[in-house]
């Protein structure tokens, strides 16, 4: 696809760690809207693509483009949110000493200046915004509670509620379900099907039966690049993937 | 917009805090001023100095507790804010001299005439009008954290490496002020001062007027500090102080929130400092000394960490205990403080305020609950906030209660 009608675009992308190449030649291209799974082994390079994506490590050379038109490289984490890029992390990571009802006002869409949230009243849509959101992710009730006591799978459920808040076009999600049971596992799928109907989304994932019931395209990576895609039936097929991954 | 902001400000523990200290600031004054000296409640003079002297303290520890309670910026340089805001009201009481110096120079402090200076360095003009050297009070310290602050954060220097390199800035101007040629009287620093706005500084009434205006300055500080820290605002600095970098992939401009507290905290300090010179009568580069700021920081940990109170209450407690000490058993003073701060930190480690506020929670919790069961209809809350935490503006409607606060986190 050309680059001028993707929504992300990584060409030929390369990092390396004191030599070790976590991402080498990696070339990538999202549509808007398209929802993809990205799978591999362990050290295959997965977070590290996220990273480069949001700004945490700049890469050593390639292209990155958002949109179509606005160039990452360079710009820095807090610039590229404000372009419409959230992410949740493999390690949740939630604000542990404020309250549910917090730390989805923190993430909410909302001018991020320090004069602004200075003066900020919160208003009757921002609240009932919070509201659909504490219900979509079943912490209605816990509100009031600081983050902190949330269980793992909570905390991961926070975080996705966390990601929507902001109202990015593209959602990064990071082994959401990761230390989820098979039933979590399955709501979290759901639950990312339904963002995926108005949101463009790119997920990592290690549970096979999580990215089949996403039934979306799938990116395999190894060594740093993309090894296959296609359908999970596709590269799944191929013996390079069995090798690396499935086969395990 | 404003009010919205200030009305924030108010509670319940903010409340008794205000009332307790107006109090202090009308009583102290009068049983200074008005009671005879006979009577019991007469508040000698030298005890209102040293009030007026734990007051600045306060508030230069409520400015530490601002970036290092709510932002988790651990400054152990805040004496330097501290000491240029005592330095620009020093040289304005210098000016303020004239020819009653003992050199009767109208214009060149004694100082300047003793190293032969012929005319006042540039940097002194204007320390004649209060009105400027007010203003300098706030700008210099302010402006100095800007341009620290500046390179600091956007560099992302965190954690104990910015601890060390504000050690430096405090330690550096300690040397820089010690010169003679740097016109600030060298070692001996600013002293003899005579009056202020007219009113000589030794008077009862001048040294009630300061601990008035120390205490009105704590409680405007304590106000905005307050105001802000439950605002939005202080909520993207508790979620700065608990994940740095996850608030920088929400958008927050981390380096932005930081340098805007830094440089208020600085302000804060410089104001402290001001109003301390004026009442201890001196000003030297001591104050500058990186135990100084060192010193701050246990009065916070003390009092209790990310409770504003709480710093308050930690340098009037540890203030009044050094004057107790240093007068009755002088040696061990540094091994108490030193001993202190190691209990605190093993046993206290919220501090007392903030030991106090959880086990309060945690027996008004346990009381409700027992009426529940007994059959009343209010159910068991959660305790809407951690002290760490500022509180939302907004409560919606509470839920099952929780087992504890969240633990402090470290400052990275
Ligand atoms: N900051 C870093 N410094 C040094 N090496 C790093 C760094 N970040 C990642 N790496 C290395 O880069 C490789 C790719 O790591 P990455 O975290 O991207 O893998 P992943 O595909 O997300 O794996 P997993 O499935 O285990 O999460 C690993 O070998 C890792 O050790
Ligand atoms: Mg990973």
């Amino acid at each position: 696809m050309a680059r001028s009608t993707s929504l992300l675009y990584l060409d030929g992308v390369s990092v390396s760690f004191d030599g070790f190449k976590a991402l080498n030649e990696l070339s990538l291209t999202i549509a808007p809207g398209e929802m993809r799974a990205i799978i591999g082994p362990n050290g295959a390079g997965k977070t590290t693509m996220m990273d480069v994506i949001t700004g945490k490590t700049q890469p050593d050379s390639g292209e990155i483009y958002f949109n179509g038109a606005v160039d990452l490289t360079g710009e820095d984490e807090a610039s590229i949110a404000e372009l419409g890029i959230g992410r949740k992390f493999q390690k949740p990571t939630v604000f542990e000493s404020h309250t549910i009802w917090d730390n989805l006002e923190l993430a909410l869409k909302a001018p991020r200046g320090p004069f602004s949230t200075l003066f900020h009243v919160i208003t009757g849509a921002e609240k009932k915004r919070i509201e659909v959101l504490l219900d979509l992710i079943r912490l209605g009730g816990k509100r009031n509670e600081l983050a902190a006591n949330l269980s793992h799978g909570q905390k991961q459920w926070l975080e996705i509620g966390m990601l929507l808040a902001q109202d990015p076009k593209l959602l990064l999600v990071d082994e959401p379900a990761a230390g989820m049971t098979d039933a979590e596992t399955a709501e979290t799928a759901e639950l990312l099907k339904d963002i995926a109907k108005d949101h463009s989304v790119v997920v990592v994932e290690h549970d096979m039966v999580f990215v089949r019931s996403l039934g979306v395209k799938v990116t395999v990576l190894h060594e740093g690049s993309v090894l296959a895609e296609g359908s999970l039936d596709h590269v799944s097929a191929d013996e390079r993937v069995v090798e690396v991954y499935l086969g395990r | 917009m404003m009010s919205s902001f200030l009305f924030r400000a108010m509670d319940a523990r903010a409340g008794i805090f205000m009332a307790i200290l107006g109090a202090a600031i009308v009583l102290v004054p009068a049983g200074n001023l008005l009671v005879p000296e006979t009577s019991p409640f007469h508040v000698p003079t030298y005890a209102v100095t040293l009030m007026g002297k734990y007051l600045t303290y306060a508030l230069l520890a409520l400015a530490v507790d601002l970036v290092w309670g709510y932002c988790g910026i651990l400054s152990l340089g805040h004496a330097a804010f501290f000491a240029l805001g005592g330095y620009a009201m020093g040289m304005y009481l210098m000016r303020q001299i004239g020819t009653r110096g003992v050199y009767g120079d109208p214009i060149l402090p004694d100082f300047m005439v003793f190293l032969n200076w012929q005319e006042l360095p540039w940097y002194w003009y204007g320390f004649d009008m209060f009105w400027f050297a007010a203003l300098m009070v706030v700008l210099v310290p302010g402006l100095l954290a800007f341009i620290f602050g500046w390179f600091a954060f956007r560099s992302r220097v965190t954690g104990v490496y910015l601890s060390i390199i504000t050690q430096a800035l405090t330690y550096a101007l300690l040397l820089a002020f010690f010169r003679n040629d740097m016109g600030f009287g060298g070692n001996n620093g600013l002293t003899d001062f005579k009056d202020l706005l007219g009113f000589d500084i030794q008077a009862d009434t001048t040294r009630a007027g300061l601990f008035a205006a120390s205490g009105l300055a704590l409680v405007v500080c304590f106000l905005i500090c307050r105001a802000l820290t439950r605002s939005k605002l202080g909520k993207v600095l508790v979620a700065v102080r608990d994940a740095e970098s996850r608030t920088r992939f929400l958008g927050y401009r981390v380096e932005h929130y930081k340098l805007f507290v830094w440089t208020l905290s600085a302000m804060m300090a410089g104001i402290a400092g001001a109003l301390y010179v004026p009442q201890v009568g001196i000003i030297n580069p001591g104050e500058f000394a990186p135990a100084n700021s060192i010193e701050v920081v246990i009065w916070v940990a003390i009092g209790g960490r990310g409770t504003l109170v709480g710093a308050v209450i930690g340098a009037v407690l540890v203030n009044f205990a050094k004057t107790w000490f240093t007068a009755a058993l002088p040696e061990i003073w540094l091994f108490a403080l030193g001993g202190l701060f190691v209990f605190v930190t093993l046993f206290l480690p919220k501090g007392i305020v903030g030991t106090f506020s959880q086990g309060w929670t945690a027996l008004r919790q346990r009381k409700i609950s027992a009426a529940y069961e007994a059959g009343s209809d209010e159910p068991p809350t959660a305790p809407p906030h951690s002290p760490g935490a500022p509180a939302n503006v907004t409560i919606p409607k509470p839920s099952a209660p929780v087992s504890g606060a969240a633990e402090p986190q470290p400052a990275e």
